[in-house]
């Protein structure tokens, strides 16, 4: 949101770029420094899993489309489960997050490229390594992991099938790929900001990732203890979760949630920092109340590492713990809320258009909201007795982690491709691919609240009949947002390797304000070597 | 324009949907039979409707903000970024919204945890995939398993009404009585949740929970587990009888006598068992070992030319009996009387081919009663 008094990014080093441009072939995304080839690795591979396990949802629909066995049995049933919600959470959008800060950060902030160019290298090409080494474990004989995204031990440990320590392997990589990755944006943006790009001058989406960098160092490190310490339950002889061993099972609880509260902030925090570059962009104004959001930010992300009980109400928490749990994750919804009201006054007054960016942020903030809402009825312990383990439980998660994060995604995407490829996307299919979400999205979640309420648990293979209706609606609805998710590759693969000449301005949208905008689009391969200078924030 | 007329029919069928969802069953929480089920309901419909108070004030911002500042009608931005005084409005009311909500959640949250003065108390176990009641004053304990077909479950046979829902020994509880549930597990962690008594505990293996409820309306009352704990995490339902406090002191009675009687061990002829041995074999062991004995390898062994069920029957009895700690397959001489056992023996050494072999190898085919009861006092000793 800064603006960069010009004189960096004329052609005068055009003919620098013959020397320093990219190797040829497969040379050049294997050893690449680069942070725009490491960020276009990384949406690229979260492209790809985000069909992988996509493909996995409309297994588990359909399967759930009517009562009794119909596709699968429960045992690869649970496979399914297990691997969509792995792969969707660490696999698509924490990846498509770091792709963005990659792309995006050096370029918002002034910088020629991450400050640790060799080490991004690496944090990608851990991921590949580690996905291929979690899905190859559908092909061993006997189960992948079956337990669910959470693995709660002892069906983890004890009763874990063998696949169990390949699981365990390649979350220590892509904890390891996630610690790296953060240290590097810490690093970068501590350091390798532009002269005059003060701290309360760094657009939002820069804070919203120092943020979440701070978090992942914080939490991977957890993760990998939790995992290490389920290795050694299962080869070393010892009892950390094992009550027969003098161990504690819901000691793992603690520890996994004490990363996976954390951990969905991770996945949402550098979604709220899209919707405000995108929203001011489009309503043609400054970011309302930019000094609140930035102190709601990290609110959020201090306030996330006090509620990780909130997972756990069940399970027969004393009352102390769970009043102290309540209160704490009911105070999320404040900052929270001043989010979603800043984002409000932006639009007020504004002078809005409805391109496809703008309409996903505006889905991603009504749905995101209701998600907030249903968040806040889970809040609260005693309703949450009934709707623990629930289908509303997995309403809730898909309206803040589709609705919420997915869309910012998707937002983003459309948001900076035309400045990534030099080409403007196809403003008509990308507008279908938006309606055909909402609606495909909502028909999907909306009636898993009904079906949660009623008194279906999650993670079910089959269900009673009275919950047929539901369910039918639920999977065409599932099938209906998978499928639009072709448009969506159809229109990023168009805008990459389309032959004909680049369209965009540098400055693309109308209102868009900050550093990137700055540069000629499409981006040239090295940016910002003279360092510009930034005199006041974005008007 | 089209847009915003499109938006603003999916948020008023998003809120129609879901203000009318308390009218219609199935589409709303319960309002239950349980003292807490109530409350939690009320609780529940509270937040709800502050939830609709506030997402129409943001959404109704929203859509004036979308309708009336289009650039396509000529809006021009203003220039103001930056208030103070809206910034700690914004803060301050949700705030005290949060601190209304949380007083009555605080309130009901205590109800539930005052177990004081339980007239009767049951201790509910979570198996692999089943539970076992045990009402600890009165001496009364068994098991509880689904007991709808697998040819239901498997589609070939039409569904019944409470498909899924049905179990062969319900939890029989008396109406109008404060009944102390205690929670544990013996393998994985169960939670054991019905929606109409407003209960939900987890069962943790090494831990025992407490809950309660107060029945008011005799009936039956279903749930399921709500814990994933395994293949058959779908498959273990709950069903609970609420009756009189006459009633429930018949039951008990007829439960207590009948506990009491030292089993018959009648010989049987190899048909009997046969017949008894694949009604029980469907019920307990085909959910993991399957109808037709092929398993689900490596997680659950074929019995189909298994080297137990196809061997020696004094190695294939003592297995049954006490099971392989650390998996599904559990001590089965602690849930199932002598017949049981010996016709499911009986039936899984007679069926899929293994009768051939064990008549090659001179292994029995047909266990009686009074062997398993001398396998068990083998064990002992």
């Amino acid at each position: 949101m800064s603006e960069a008094i010009a004189h960096s990014h004329d052609h005068a080093h055009d003919h620098h770029d013959d020397h320093h441009g990219p190797e040829k072939g497969f040379k050049r995304w294997l050893f690449t420094t680069n942070h725009k080839d490491i960020g276009t690795l990384y949406l690229t591979f979260s492209l790809i899993m985000f069909f992988v396990s996509g493909a996995m949802a409309l297994i588990i629909r359909t399967e759930l489309f009517e009562p009794g066995k119909v596709l699968i049995n429960p045992e690869f049933f649970n496979q399914m489960t297990t691997m969509h919600g792995l792969i969707m959470v660490f696999g698509v959008i924490m990846p498509a997050m770091a792709g963005l800060a990659n792309w995006l950060i050096p370029m918002m902030i002034g910088a020629p490229d991450m400050a640790l160019p060799r080490l991004n290298n690496w944090s990608f090409w851990l991921l590949p390594f580690a996905f291929t080494m979690l899905m190859s474990t559908t092909l061993m004989s006997g189960p992948a992991p079956d337990f669910g995204w959470t693995f709660y031990a002892p069906l983890s440990t004890t009763y874990g099938p063998k696949s169990t320590d390949f699981f365990i392997f390649s979350i220590h990589m892509m904890g390891a790929s996630s610690i790296l990755a953060a240290l590097n944006i810490v690093v970068t943006i501590f350091n390798m900001r532009a002269p005059g790009m003060t701290w309360m001058r760094m657009p939002m989406f820069v804070w919203s990732w120092l943020v979440t960098a701070f978090l992942l160092l914080a939490v991977m490190p957890v993760l990998a203890g939790c995992v290490t310490m389920m290795l050694m339950d299962r080869h070393f002889h010892t009892s950390f979760f094992n009550a027969a061993g003098g161990g504690d099972p819901l000691l793992f609880q603690h520890v996994f949630w004490f990363f996976g509260h954390p951990e969905v902030y991770i996945l949402i925090l550098p979604g709220f920092g899209v919707i405000s570059e995108i929203i001011p962009t489009f309503a043609r104004k400054k970011l309302f109340g930019y000094h609140a959001m930035v102190y709601a930010t990290v609110l959020i992300a201090v306030v996330g590492f006090v509620v990780w009980m909130h997972h756990m109400f069940t399970t027969g928490a004393p009352i102390a713990a769970q009043l102290y749990f309540m209160y704490a994750t009911m105070l999320v919804a404040v900052p929270t809320g001043i989010k979603v009201f800043n984002w409000l006054a932006t639009l007020f007054k504004g002078s809005i258009t409805f391109e496809t960016p703008m309409l996903f942020a505006l889905g991603f903030l009504v749905m995101f909201t209701l998600g907030g809402f249903s968040g806040l009825m889970l809040a609260l312990v005693p309703s949450d007795y009934q709707y623990r383990d629930s289908y509303f439980v997995v309403a809730h998660f898909h309206y803040v982690l589709v609705s919420g994060s997915l869309f910012t995604i998707i937002a983003a995407v459309y948001y900076w491709l035309p400045k990534w490829t030099g080409h403007m996307y196809n403003e008509k299919l990308g507008q279908i691919h938006f309606w055909l979400s909402v609606i495909g999205m909502n028909l999907t979640f909306l009636p898993m609240h009904f079906l949660g309420l009623a008194g279906m648990p999650r993670r079910v293979p089959d269900y009673p009949l009275q919950f047929t209706d539901f369910n039918q609606i639920c999977t065409v609805g599932a099938f209906i947002f998978g499928f639009s998710q072709l448009i969506f590759l159809y229109v990023i693969l168009k805008s990459c390797f389309t032959k004909a000449k680049p369209n965009a301005t540098p400055e693309v949208w109308e209102g868009a304000h900050g550093l990137e905008w700055t540069l000629p689009s499409p981006v040239p391969y090295h940016t910002f070597e003279t360092i510009p200078v930034v005199h006041h924030q974005q008007p | 324009m089209r847009n915003c007329i499109n938006r603003l029919v999916l948020f008023f069928t998003t809120c129609f949907t879901a203000l009318t969802a308390h009218a219609t069953p199935g589409i709303n929480m319960p309002y239950g039979v349980s003292t807490i089920s109530h409350e939690i309901y009320d609780l529940h419909m509270a937040c709800f409707y502050i939830c609709c108070v506030i997402g129409a004030i943001v959404f109704g911002v929203l859509l004036y903000s979308l309708i009336v500042f289009r650039k396509s009608t000529g809006a021009k931005s203003a220039h103001f970024h930056e208030h103070l005084w809206v910034e700690i409005i914004w803060t301050t009311i949700p705030f005290l919204i949060l601190v209304a909500l949380a007083v009555p959640a605080t309130i009901v949250l205590q109800h539930i945890h005052n177990t004081d003065q339980s007239k009767l108390t049951v201790k509910i176990t979570g198996y692999q995939w089943k539970w076992r009641y045990e009402y600890l004053d009165q001496g009364i304990s068994f098991f509880s398993i689904l007991s709808t077909p697998q040819a239901q479950i498997n589609n070939q046979a039409p569904k019944d009404e409470w498909y899924l829902l049905e179990v062969d020994h319900p939890l029989v509880v008396p109406v109008n009585t404060k009944v102390r549930l205690l929670v544990t597990a013996d393998d994985v962690i169960h939670a054991w949740w019905v929606p109409e008594l407003g209960v939900k505990q987890d069962a943790i293996p090494g831990f025992i929970n407490e809950n309660w409820f107060y029945v008011t309306k005799p009936g039956t009352y279903r749930g399921q587990c709500g814990e994933l704990c395994g293949v058959n995490h779908g498959f273990m339902p709950i069903v609970v009888q609420a009756v009189s406090q006459e009633d429930f002191a018949k039951w008990v009675s007829a439960h207590r006598t009948a506990m009491k009687a030292p089993e018959k061990l009648q010989p049987m002829t190899q048909s009997q068992l046969l017949t008894l041995g694949k009604k029980e074999y469907e019920k307990n062991c085909a959910m993991c070992h399957q109808n037709n004995g092929t398993g689900l390898p490596p997680t659950f062994p074929p019995l189909k030319r298994s080297r137990i069920v196809a061997g020696p029957v004094a190695a294939n009895i003592p297995f049954v009996l006490q099971g392989v700690p650390g998996t599904a397959m559990q001590a089965f001489g602690e849930q199932l009387d002598d017949t049981t056992i010996a016709a499911i023996i009986t039936y899984t050494r007679n069926s899929w081919g293994n009768d051939v072999i064990n008549i090659r190898h001179n292994n029995a085919i047909v266990v009686q009663p009074s062997d398993v009861a001398a396998a068990r006092q083998k064990l002992k000793s």
